[in-house]
């Protein structure tokens, strides 16, 4: 029932965004450039860079379920990630090591913010532990950049950035995009069985469900909180290493974390797929709305047209598009 | 054994409410009032009353305003850069339309202007709160900013987009903005309208108004249920919260840094703002004070800190070490006092209250 209804919305609203915007497009400016094939372009595009959202909202949506924690450092978590990866190459490491060496400096990472901040805060107020966020944030962002330097890094994984054409030669698609994509996906499926079948993955929805109840029949919220962290350190080394590689390492990376806010409005701040979804949406309709709607009202309205969707979305459907209605209304 | 209560009899309604009922309290506020107005300007250099004290204040005043909507009616709010936007522009465009008004007249409606902007952006206050309402106001700030930016009408179609205040007098002819006023003009101004706001908002937070504030703040339903009328309350918030951010973004415009420029409003701004409140103390008017001075004193602090030891460390790692810092002082002090520095010295009033005879 419920699912049903859910994809009917979103359907809805993918068909209300590609009918929408070439409408508007068209009706009220003669001179903007509007094709389907361009359309379509744009809006793959869009949703390609959508999954770099996805990732970096799916890194949210992981501790919030689990801690009931708005983790803002999630950005700076991607930064500091690539910054190592890029760091432990330059060192003269292989890859392969750099990417094992990474993955053991973020569990390092999740178990030390679990030792030091979570456990001492535990019992306080959201906001509080929001705030200890932003603070690891800051010094995430401080640490990375003093070890490792702050120019602007190369992340070469030796994956064509060019451009082919795909569907019988009609749409312009960057090979790299496609890459990432299909690397997202996986992860994402990779994730959501780990999260339905596996024991830890149980325990985790039992911890997100109810800590008390949680802790009542033996499950032990410590360990539940690092390998969350760890977690969600995994998801953005994965996310680090595509924006990394797709922009170059730089302090810009952790500024996408402002951009998940919105992609999580959209998708549910507890849903995995609502993540995913709300990351597509949202990338789609910025670059469309940039091209085809930008031009009339003059341009770059991609910093916000993000945040002003998520507000339009709130006041219909405030619990997102696959969230659990947690969210009390006065 | 200096400090308490025994002994002071209140003879009246009007004794017992004041503001601050403790004898001492008051000697103490007058004092740092004194301090503020006469020993400061006399004794600090241009550096120190420019670069510290009167971002500072500034900050302290938008940090109130923070603290109204945040602290005290209980809505997260990230939007507090954009306010301070909409106040810069409002009284930029408001003196260069009218240019004889009087610089309390174009702080007072580019407030109310402000006032205006966040009535609006707080319309999705009441279907949402927490976080979902931190994003709505994240989309005002983006938003304001490139309203600001995009528009030539704003900056008055100038080519550069960053655009100088024009010099305005505030009594007879004492300059207090552009390039010819003197910093302590500029200083006791900003001081005087802070000092003035900080003691208006203090009393209306004990009035009617901050006590419905509070109690949808605690608890949103059961205010509800004795009465209180969600939409006027929350909007009374908004707007008085973006009043107060509106003025002070004015002041740091035309006295601070003297050009109205969209960048010095950005959302780092917003999240400066929120660290004092939390730093400070969430629901304390002092608390904005210690807070924006904590905020403002650390950077300069940290900077300086390597050349007082002898080291010599380039800059940019520097800044980087400062943000290191700063992230693990904040978690530091939330851990050891999660209610911020405000709480701080209200246990030190309690400790002298008894000291030194505990018992």
């Amino acid at each position: 029932m419920r699912l049903e209804r859910d994809v009917f919305y979103i359907i809805l609203a993918s068909l209300l965004l590609m009918v929408a915007i070439p409408w508007t497009a068209g009706l009220l400016s003669e001179e903007i450039f509007f094709e389907w094939p361009f359309f379509f372009e744009v809006a793959i595009g869009g949703l390609l860079s959508g999954v770099m959202y996805s990732l970096v909202a799916l890194g949210f949506v992981l501790i919030f379920k689990a801690s009931g924690v708005f983790n803002f450092a999630q950005g700076a978590m991607v930064l500091f990630a690539a910054l190592t990866l890029v760091g432990l190459n330059e060192m003269g490491l292989p890859m392969w090591l750099a990417i094992i060496a990474t993955l053991i400096v973020m569990l390092v990472l999740a178990m030390a913010i679990e030792r030091v901040v979570l456990r001492s805060l535990v019992n306080q107020e959201h906001i509080i532990l929001f705030m200890a966020t932003i603070g690891i944030a800051y010094f995430l962002d401080g640490f990375g950049q003093t070890i490792w330097g702050s120019e602007v890094k190369i992340l070469d994984l030796g994956f064509s950035q060019n451009p082919d054409f795909y569907f019988g030669g009609l749409i312009l698609i960057n090979d790299f995009d496609l890459i990432a994509a299909v690397i997202a996906g996986i992860l994402v499926i990779v994730l959501a069985l780990f999260f339905q079948y596996t024991r830890i993955g149980r325990a985790l929805r039992a911890v997100a469900d109810d800590h008390q109840a949680a802790l009542s029949v033996g499950i032990p919220l410590k360990h539940i909180w690092v390998i969350v962290w760890a977690v969600a350190g995994i998801v953005a080394l994965v996310a680090g290493i595509m924006w990394g590689s797709k922009l170059g390492v730089q302090f810009s990376l952790a500024l996408i974390a402002l951009k998940a806010l919105p992609v999580l409005i959209l998708g549910g701040f507890t849903s995995i797929p609502g993540a995913i979804i709300g990351g597509l949406l949202i990338g789609a309709g910025e670059k469309l709305a940039e091209v085809f709607i930008a031009p009339m009202i003059g341009g770059g309205i991609e910093d916000w047209f993000a945040y002003m969707l998520a507000l339009a979305f709130l006041v219909f459907r405030p619990q997102g598009l696959f969230g659990e209605k947690i969210i009390e209304r006065v | 054994m200096f400090y308490r209560e025994a002994g002071e009899f209140k003879a009246s309604y009007k004794a017992d409410q004041a503001i601050l009922p403790i004898r001492q309290d008051r000697w103490f506020i007058w004092a740092i009032l004194a301090v503020a107005f006469l020993v400061i300007p006399a004794v600090s250099s241009d550096y120190w009353l420019g670069t510290i004290m009167l971002p500072f204040l500034i900050l302290a005043l938008a940090a109130i305003g923070l603290n109204v909507l945040t602290g005290y009616a209980g809505q997260l709010s990230l939007g507090t850069g954009g306010f301070m936007a909409t106040g810069a522009f409002a009284a930029y465009k408001l003196a260069t339309m009218f240019p004889g008004m009087h610089i309390l007249l174009v702080l007072l409606f580019s407030g109310t202007i402000t006032a205006g902007v966040g009535i609006l952006f707080g319309i999705p206050s009441l279907r949402i709160k927490g976080f979902y309402l931190a994003v709505a106001t994240l989309a005002s700030q983006f938003f304001l900013i490139w309203m600001f930016n995009k528009f030539g009408w704003f900056t008055n179609y100038s080519s550069s987009g960053v655009i100088s205040a024009p010099p305005m007098t505030a009594i007879g002819d004492v300059l207090v903005t552009g390039a010819h006023a003197t910093v302590t003009a500029k200083y006791l101004f900003a001081l005087s309208i802070v000092t003035l706001l900080a003691l208006i908002t203090k009393n209306l937070v004990r009035s009617n108004i901050g006590r419905e504030w509070m109690a949808v703040r605690d608890m949103d339903i059961a205010a509800e249920i004795i009465g209180i009328k969600m939409l006027p309350t929350k909007l009374k918030a908004f707007a008085y919260s973006s009043f107060l951010c509106g003025i002070a973004g004015a002041l740091w415009a035309f006295v601070h840094t003297g050009s109205v420029e969209p960048l010095a409003f950005d959302v780092n701004r917003s999240f400066q703002i929120l660290f004092m409140i939390i730093i400070g103390g969430l629901g304390s008017i002092m608390g904005a004070f210690l807070g924006s001075a904590f905020i403002v004193l650390l950077p300069i602090f940290l900077s300086n800190a390597p050349h007082w030891f002898g080291l010599d460390i380039p800059v940019d790692l520097i800044s980087h070490i400062e943000a290191m810092v700063f992230g693990a002082l904040i978690i530091f002090f939330l851990i050891v006092e999660p209610h911020g520095l405000a709480r701080l010295w209200q246990i030190t009033k309690e400790k002298l209250r008894l000291w030194p005879f505990p018992y």
